[in-house]
């Protein structure tokens, strides 16, 4: 097992280097911070799928919720936003809000007033929509007083640190929310029930655009490190300054990923992880056991969550833009599933080196196709039969393609993936 | 009148036409679910797939200079449906197939359902690009406009010719699919195979022969879906994987391995959708002299960009409240 986890990674490695000579460094650093934030989430959903068995196809919704709390707390205040009447309009929202909220929370208990069965339904259907009629009515105004008079609602201006760790608090927090509701459902159904709340998700990011600009897309975004603008003004060339700063960026980054996976695999291999396996492998024997297993699998939930908004936050503060509508279900969901079934779910190291080699994978493809596509028009434009055309659009698509054959590839034969959980005869 | 027009043509032949997609694309997973037993995710790209299998053989009759008076979308969908037939028997056996052989996992399955719905979305970006393409470059796209014999009706009643062929072609296949599953012998295996696959196998019927028919069908409903609904909006690479959780979501409405159930869901979320986004304002003017409030200009449920989200919410929240769905489905 220990010369295959050598092996693996040295051939990782390698590949890094050959394509640091190839593409050049600059491509390469930043290749490999976005490969790390994606490992990160990777290692996060192996905690939920890995470790707990937890089917959860909502990956998308929780890096949207890290990239957006990353810019609203990093992002510079706007002031033409506190300065005019939202924030009083949004206190009112809240209000409202939170008579919506008691209206609710009391059409559930409405079974203590003697209301039963179909009644007691049909009073939590009028709550809801009574609570949802009520927050419309002060939400709507506020919404559109903010749009034309300031914009946005604005960042808070805060070091970047600390909104990479509100995005792991607040995609927890939807963890929480998500789970709490949906982790009864069997595998498929849960599976369906994450995408759904995802895309519900998504559709409000994108739409709310007095808290996210929306479509407007939020941009630049600060970084935790100095950015390359700070070398160039040391005087450093160009291309130098690109390195100097993803190289700092990276080093965070890869600290990040080192403390994460040295707690999470302390975790795994403690107590708690073996509880979760034992979950995992059999929950009804686990909860004859005395373990609560809803309780167990809702902490796993959230911890895998965790990750997965601190990852979107590093993606997002990387780029420096925010723009909602470039989260698509195959980028950011995906991936991370086939990320996580080529390394070995339920294995730590196999979440960071598929992690790592499929992203590498996914943004070669392009070249390398393109590459393939123009070796091919050449020959077919020197039998006469004339150019391939668009191959630049064409050659961005082959890597979804690659990236599903390598899953199906991977299912059928390698199910447990590169570097398989280790499970011990004993513990 | 003219604001129930109005109503009519907004709501109730707009839901009748999403409800129609929906209902066809969920009988499909429907079907898949109750013989195979997982979700088969790629459904919704086979349905793409399907569209641009007619898109091809449209342009090949286009090309011969034949003109008929019906769409050509509409005339070589048959052969299309066989050919997509064809194809998702192929999908089976290449990706799926060896996966039951080993006794996978419903959930690995699903992966392998992603895996493959990657693959169909790259090769079809591949080969056609992602721009969007129309069925009607070449020929009109008729639009009937029925005036109502009352006085003071100015508003037509509304509709496009692919509309028509959607909703008859889905009459059409739900009838069909009727009398194959209550009156044919293999229609009934299926039916018992979807109760207890396990019986089924002891009581003699063709366990594989019945996989296949499955895969067979599904495949050519799910081409005719692609093709209706590419018929009656465009052609693009993201057609159907856009609504393919809605589709879930009617299938599961109506209870996964329901037929009947799931053309049941697809209507609810149809019709749910377009009342949603209806401007109810438009119904309460005629009124508005006894009414003892101003009608706001607008008066939706929700806004319009959040139409599709309403069938996720709905599916969200009949996943929470009864996972079986309206008519009792294969969950266990």
């Amino acid at each position: 097992m220990t010369v295959r986890y050598i092996g693996l990674f040295a051939a990782l490695f390698a590949l890094i280097v050959f394509v640091g000579v190839m593409m050049g460094t600059p491509f390469t650093v930043r290749l490999m911070v976005e490969a790390f934030a994606f490992a990160l989430i990777a290692m996060g959903l192996n905690i939920q799928w890995g470790f707990g068995g937890l089917f959860n196809f909502g990956i998308l919704g929780m890096l949207m919720v890290g990239g957006f709390a990353v810019t609203f707390v990093s992002f510079p205040v706007n002031m033409a936003f506190w300065e005019s009447e939202g924030p009083a309009l949004l206190g009112l929202t809240a209000v409202a809000a939170g008579i919506g909220a008691v209206l609710i929370f009391l059409a559930h208990r409405v079974q203590r007033f003697g209301i039963r069965g179909k009644w007691r339904g049909a009073v939590i259907v009028v709550a809801w929509f009574a609570a949802y009629v009520i927050f419309r009515t002060q939400m709507d105004p506020a919404a559109n007083t903010i749009t034309s008079t300031a914009g946005w609602v604005g960042g808070l201006g805060l070091p970047v640190i600390l909104g990479w760790a509100f995005g792991g608090v607040l995609a927890g927090l939807i963890g929480f929310l998500v789970g709490k509701v949906s982790l009864g459902l069997r595998a498929d159904y849960l599976a369906i029930a994450t995408i759904g709340i995802a895309e519900i998700l998504r559709a409000v990011i994108r739409n709310m655009e007095w808290l996210t600009r929306g479509t407007l897309t939020v941009s630049p975004i600060p970084w935790p490190v100095p950015n390359p603008q700070y070398y160039q003004a040391q005087g450093a060339s160009i291309a130098d300054s690109f390195v100097y700063a993803r190289g700092g960026y990276l080093a965070l980054v890869v600290a990040i990923v080192i403390v994460a996976l040295f707690l999470i695999h302390r975790a795994y291999q403690g107590p708690w992880g073996r509880m979760m396996r034992a979950i995992r492998d059999n929950h009804i024997s686990a909860a004859s056991m005395g373990k609560d297993v809803t309780g167990r699998q809702l902490e796993i939930f959230v911890f895998g969550s965790v990750l997965m908004g601190i990852g979107g936050a590093i993606l997002v503060s990387f780029v420096g833009i925010y723009d909602p509508s470039s989260y698509q279900p195959i980028n950011h969901t995906f991936i991370i599933w086939v990320m996580l079934i080529v390394g070995g779910a339920g294995n730590n190291f196999g979440a960071l080196f598929g992690g790592l080699f499929i992203y590498i994978v996914w943004m070669l493809s392009e070249q390398l196709a393109t590459a393939l596509f123009g070796t091919l028009s050449n020959w077919s434009s020197a039998m006469g039969w004339g150019e391939i055309p668009d191959i630049e659009t064409r050659a961005v698509q082959m890597r979804i393609f690659v990236l599903g054959l390598v899953v199906t590839i991977a299912l059928r034969f390698a199910p447990k993936g590169l570097l398989p959980e280790n499970i011990k005869a004993r513990d | 009148m003219n604001d129930l027009i109005f109503f009519f043509n907004q709501a109730v032949i707009g839901g009748v036409v999403l409800g129609s997609i929906y209902a066809l694309g969920a009988v499909g997973v429907t079907l898949i679910f109750g013989i195979l037993r997982f979700a088969h995710f790629a459904h919704g790209d086979m349905m793409t797939m399907g569209a641009f299998i007619t898109f091809v053989l449209a342009g090949v009759l286009a090309a011969m200079g034949i003109v008929t008076p019906i769409p050509t979308g509409v005339l070589v969908v048959p052969l299309a449906m066989v050919l997509a037939a064809g194809l998702a028997l192929g999908i089976d056996k290449g990706f799926y197939a060896p996966l039951r052989a080993r006794g996978a996992k419903p959930v690995t399955l699903l992966i392998a359902s992603i895996g493959v719905t990657m693959m169909i979305q790259g090769l079809i970006r591949l080969f056609f690009g992602v721009e969007t393409r129309s069925f009607f470059d070449t020929e009109p796209k008729q639009i009937f406009r029925l005036e109502l014999p009352f006085e003071g009706v100015t508003r037509p009643i509304t509709f496009t010719e692919p509309q028509i062929w959607l909703v008859a072609s889905t009459a059409i296949a739900v009838i069909a699919l009727h009398y194959f599953l209550t009156r044919s012998r293999l229609g009934k295996g299926m039916r018992a195979m979807a109760d207890n696959s396990d019986l089924a196998k002891v009581s003699g019927i063709n366990t594989k022969l019945v996989v296949r028919v499955t895969w067979v069908i599904a495949g050519a409903l799910a081409c005719l879906a692609g093709t209706m609904l590419a018929l009656d909006v465009t052609l693009k690479p993201d057609l159907a994987f856009n609504i393919v959780l809605p589709i879930f979501a009617a299938a599961i409405l109506g209870g996964l391995g329901h037929a009947y159930g799931a053309i049941a869901g697809g209507f609810v979320l149809g019709f749910a959708e377009t009342l949603a986004v209806f401007n109810w304002s438009v119904l309460l003017r005629p009124f508005r002299d006894v009414l003892w409030f101003d009608i706001p200009n607008s008066l939706t449920l929700v806004q319009s960009e959040y139409k599709l989200t309403v069938a996720f919410l709905i599916l969200v929240v009949v996943l929470l409240v009864r996972p079986t769905g309206i008519f009792k489905g294969a969950s266990t």
